[in-house]
């Protein structure tokens, strides 16, 4: 691909690593990000809304079955984790999952694909194809997978003093995991157990979105560099490494789900009996 | 590491696509499931239902027909006694019947014979006072003799 375009292989992998992006500094925007994560998330709102407008209690329709598999699929799924009762955690882990699988699907698409468009797009506007760029991976923008992690992160937390109250909360963070009797070896505990749990908990958030974005980065690059290779070895190559990225998609999706549900369930959990 | 607005307007995209599956999606859809199980639970006892019903009215059918051939059978076993009584009173009147027939044509034949007799007596008697006469028309005067010819004429039987 690089060949025919006359640029170089460093500049073809630059230009498909950089985002579309409007804004100065820390004010700007990934268009692309934005624009492709909303477009799947109405497609998967509206899709799936299709199916429950018309939800029958009856024989379902193909479709209302599929959308009833993947809820019934989440739901078995938050009931075997979480046995508390929050209205949330289900629905919230249902858009996880398939809006993730959706955003990492755009990876199976194509490498070029849709960043060509844009630049075919972009040409009568006056545009400079050069400068024309579209990142089509939500998930492989920290943005996006932080932007869900830390909404995740400040879920728990919503819940941890829901539950625990602040205070209760507080003192767990001095409190655990070690405890003791004596009210020295308590305090002499408090900083190790502070230092312990701030790590734990800004891990959560951290290890969620990178394992995320880690992984759609690899699969996207790898498919860059297989763009750049003869056209002989495309083939085969985009062949067996779609295959694999597609289970590698639907792995991180789910596992974005399940440790959400986790962390949730956690937040739920009391240490006091300890 | 491109850490920019982004970030806020994909959280709020995130919790818009959240609210708005929990408020559209997932409570239609998990209803829908939820009725279909009441309702194959619902179907599922019916049809059990249905079937102890079925068995009991099958039970019920046979002892039903078992009472009614009882009752059908005793009901032949009495027309038949009926049917055997008539016939046999039948036979009996018809048996009188013959016998009164008969005694009255014995009866009806004595009196002929009787009649026959009689008239054959009289004729008998004229024959013989006929013959009587033509052998003994000189010697014989029928008005002396008229008790004897009776006597001989009431001989014959």
């Amino acid at each position: 691909m690089s060949q025919d375009t006359g640029i170089t292989a460093n500049q073809y992998i630059h230009h498909h690593l950089t985002y579309w992006t409007v804004g100065h500094g820390f004010w700007s925007l990934h268009l692309d990000t934005l624009l492709v994560s909303l477009t799947l998330g109405f497609v998967f709102f509206f899709s799936f809304w299709m199916a429950a407008r018309k939800a029958t209690s009856g024989v379902p329709g193909k479709w209302q079955n599929m959308v009833e598999t993947l809820v019934g699929f989440v739901d078995t799924q938050v009931k075997e984790t979480f046995h508390g009762r929050n209205k949330l955690i289900a629905p919230l882990a249902l858009t996880i999952f398939v809006w993730v699988w959706l955003m990492n699907f755009m990876d199976m698409l194509p490498v070029d694909l849709l960043p060509r468009l844009a630049q075919w797009i972009g040409m009568p506007f006056g545009a400079n194809p050069e400068h024309v760029y579209l990142k089509v991976v939500p998930t492989n923008d920290l943005n996006m997978t932080f932007a869900m992690s830390i909404s995740v992160f400040l879920l728990t937390l919503f819940f941890s003093f829901k539950v625990k109250g602040i205070r209760g909360y507080v003192k767990e963070l001095f409190t655990h995991p070690f405890g003791a009797k004596n009210i020295f070896a308590r305090m002499a505990l408090a900083l190790p157990n502070l230092i312990l749990n701030a790590v734990e908990t800004l891990a959560k958030p951290v290890s969620l979105s990178l394992r995320l974005f880690g992984n759609m980065f690899a699969g996207e690059l790898l498919f860059i560099l297989i763009a750049l290779l003869p056209w002989w070895a495309q083939w085969p190559l985009s062949f067996l490494w779609t295959g694999f990225h597609l289970l590698i998609i639907t792995i991180q999706a789910f596992l974005f789900m399940m440790l959400t549900i986790v962390y949730l369930s956690m937040a739920h959990e009391s240490h006091d009996s300890h | 590491m491109n850490i920019d607005a982004s970030l806020f307007a994909e959280a709020i995209a995130f919790g818009l696509f959240i609210w708005l599956t929990m408020k559209f999606i997932w409570p239609r859809i998990t209803q829908a499931m939820a009725d279909r199980v009441a309702k194959i639970a619902d179907g599922l006892a019916a049809g059990e239902r249905g079937r102890k019903d079925l068995e009991h009215a099958q039970l019920k059918a046979t002892e039903i027909l078992h009472a009614a051939r009882d009752r059908g059978a005793a009901v032949v076993e009495v027309a038949n006694q009926q049917a055997s009584r008539l016939l046999e009173e039948a036979r009996k009147e018809a048996q009188m019947e013959r016998q009164r027939q008969v005694e009255a044509a014995q009866a009806e034949i004595r009196q002929e014979l009787n009649r026959a007799k009689d008239a054959l007596r009289t004729e008998v008697a004229k024959v013989a006072v006929a013959a009587a006469e033509r052998i003994l028309s000189r010697e014989i005067d029928p008005r002396t003799h008229k008790v004897l010819l009776d006597e001989l004429a009431a001989q014959i039987h």
